[in-house]
């Protein structure tokens, strides 16, 4: 072994050092765990613990852990384990399915912008510029009460009214990086703008792309919730929201129906915002010597 | 004559917004199942097909799409809204029947919000290690993650319900009558949760960022030039750096009109306040069509006059926006 060695830096996959740095942030790595469970109990749940959430198990307003119901009941009688299991359920999937048509709108509006420029880029910030005018939740309850509160038509609302960021950001990105060597590289060795734009821009765009889209999901949890608290949401399931909401009028009587539901949002959009930052933490290297 | 020129454009600019909002308003009246007539002959109790054709043939929407988008265009400049069939009246005058309320629950947030956050922020970014800075972090997270509709309800259960400092609803008590004193009192109290809560999303905001520039400005060389001229903490703070970091937080604080009202409408509803939020969700409640879209339109009107405020106001204020677009 010659002294030389020991200067030599081995070269890294950029994910094992993103692992690593994200690894390196307790809370988030905490907050990652819980969401994992909240995800198992969203999946699982319902089958470990069939009580139908719709169905009257016991009085009303059964305070909790009282009569074996560990949350209690609320103004109908039902079991709010019940509920916010199934609860889980509607808003994973409205929050990861809204980021989803989230980012794909923006994704799409962005990168046409900041890879065409000129006209085309024009046109579609004037475009943004138009959906960040309309109040975001006051136009997504307009389109949930004139075209029907599906959760379909839901997550279509949670997506119309917030893909302006993520189009912003990644206009920003592209914009820096079409004017990168190696991107004049694989335009001289023949890529098409396709190739271009999906293939070789968007890859080396992606890591603000992702943070934002994991504050997305978050952010479309929250917005489910204020939606079905207000009882826009489809009737047959049960939300997080819409326990809160129904049980609003007996709060004296029995606060933890609105204390219980709520800690949950809480929690599960907590643990998001700080996955959200340890992402911003592993994924961007300028923060990285802070 | 550039900043004339700027200014012109981002009127019109505003200008073109405006109309797409309208375009926007019709053609989603359009979409949605069921017109006019429809709403009118439910109010009467049903009514045939020759009845309803009548009734179209009135109101002009037998007309080609083009001619009523026209005549709807029209309407909406002169701030006819329309005609709530459920609270029978005019939108407008609804509207500005709402307004007072809403306005003076937000702006009070906003000015809460605004004060204490910037005085937060700039008391933690002396201070980055402080008990003070971690409480600004930690109240950012809450803030971003706490349904803003749940921390309101808890305020309610814990001080209006438990511990009874605050009436639980609405903004008055009808059996405070006739002194002003009094009565200003009692909204003043019924102000005060809902407040709260509405600038606790804000606040986060602010402490957040006012923190971050303040550090920012700290760092730069004339701090540095004050400090060696013998200047206390205190007066480099307050005179020198508190200017240049006030800038952003101004901006984003101009940003927030879209905010506040998705803000004010969850709030309002939680502490049944009678504004423009009550009217929206209870419109939206009552599928009452010409109401929602007129607070839609009211709303995004609020939120492109307030852009464009804040954007002249800081190229008038601050030289270094003035000409870059």
């Amino acid at each position: 072994m010659n002294n030389e060695d020991q200067y030599v830096v081995k070269a890294r996959h950029p994910f094992a050092e993103a692992f690593e740095m994200f690894s390196k942030n307790i809370a988030a790595v905490i907050a990652l765990i819980i969401l994992f469970l909240i995800i198992l109990v969203a999946i699982f749940g319902p089958t470990l613990y069939p009580v139908d959430p719709f169905d009257m198990v016991w009085m009303p307003f059964s305070p909790p852990g009282e009569e074996g119901f560990i949350f209690g009941t609320d103004y109908l009688g039902r079991d709010l384990v019940a509920m916010i299991i199934h609860g889980a359920r509607v808003s994973i999937i409205i929050g990861v399915s809204a980021a989803f048509v989230t980012v794909f709108i923006g994704v799409s509006v962005g990168a046409m912008a900041g890879f065409y420029r000129g006209w085309v880029e024009e046109v579609l910030m004037r475009i943004t510029e138009f959906f960040q005018v309309l109040p975001t939740l006051l136009f997504a309850m307009v389109i949930v009460a004139l075209f029907g509160a599906s959760l379909t038509m839901i997550t279509i609302a949670i997506g119309a009214v917030s893909w302006t960021a993520v189009a912003r950001i990644t206009r920003a990105e592209f914009l820096r990086i079409r004017e990168l060597e190696y991107v004049t590289a694989s335009r001289a060795s023949g890529a098409n703008n396709f190739i271009l734009m999906f293939g070789i821009i968007l890859p080396n765009a992606l890591p603000p792309i992702i943070v934002q889209a994991a504050l997305m999901v978050g952010s479309a949890i929250l917005f489910e919730a204020g939606l079905s608290f207000l009882g826009l949401t489809d009737p047959n399931v049960v939300s997080w929201g819409q326990v809160i909401g129904s049980n609003r009028s007996y709060l004296l009587d029995a606060g933890f129906t609105v204390t219980i539901p709520g800690a949950a949002i809480f929690i599960t959009v907590l643990c998001i915002s700080l996955v959200g930052d340890g992402l911003n933490d592993a994924l961007n290297p300028k923060l990285r010597q802070r | 004559m550039a900043l004339l020129y700027t200014i012109a454009t981002r009127i019109m600019y505003a200008g073109i917004l405006l109309l797409a909002v309208i375009i926007l308003n019709f053609g989603m009246m359009h979409l949605a199942p069921g017109d006019v007539a429809d709403s009118i002959s439910q109010s009467m109790g049903g009514a045939d097909e020759q009845v309803l054709n009548e009734i179209r043939a009135t109101y002009g929407l037998d007309k080609p799409f083009i001619i009523q988008l026209g005549s709807y265009i029209g309407k909406v400049l002169r701030f006819d809204l329309g005609y709530s069939f459920f609270y029978t009246q005019p939108v407008s005058q609804l509207i500005f029947q709402k307004l007072p309320a809403t306005l003076l629950l937000v702006i009070t947030a906003q000015f809460l919000a605004l004060i204490v956050g910037v005085f937060l922020g700039v008391y933690s970014a002396q201070r980055p290690n402080g008990i003070s800075s971690h409480f600004v972090s930690f109240f950012a997270l809450f803030g971003y993650s706490a349904p803003v509709f749940w921390s309101g309800l808890l305020l309610l259960i814990g001080f209006s319900l438990h511990i009874q400092w605050f009436p639980v609803a609405g903004m008055r008590d009808v059996t405070i009558e006739g002194n002003f004193f009094e009565e200003t009192i009692d909204v003043i109290r019924h102000m005060v949760l809902p407040v709260i809560t509405l600038a606790s999303i804000f606040l986060a905001l602010y402490s957040r960022l006012s923190r971050a520039t303040m550090m920012e400005v700290l760092g730069s060389d004339y701090i540095r030039t004050a400090k060696s001229k013998g200047l206390t903490d205190r007066e480099i703070i307050y005179k020198h750096a508190l200017k240049n970091s006030l800038s952003p937080v101004i901006t984003l604080a101009g940003l927030q009109f879209s905010a506040v009202v998705s803000g004010a409408i969850l709030v309002e509803s939680v502490f049944s306040w009678p504004g423009l939020g009550t009217l929206a969700f209870e419109s939206i409640i009552a599928r009452d069509t010409p109401t929602i879209l007129g607070i839609l339109f009211f709303s995004a009107l609020v939120v492109i006059v307030g852009n464009l405020l804040t954007d002249l106001t800081l190229r008038l204020v601050d030289p270094r926006v003035r000409t870059n677009k």
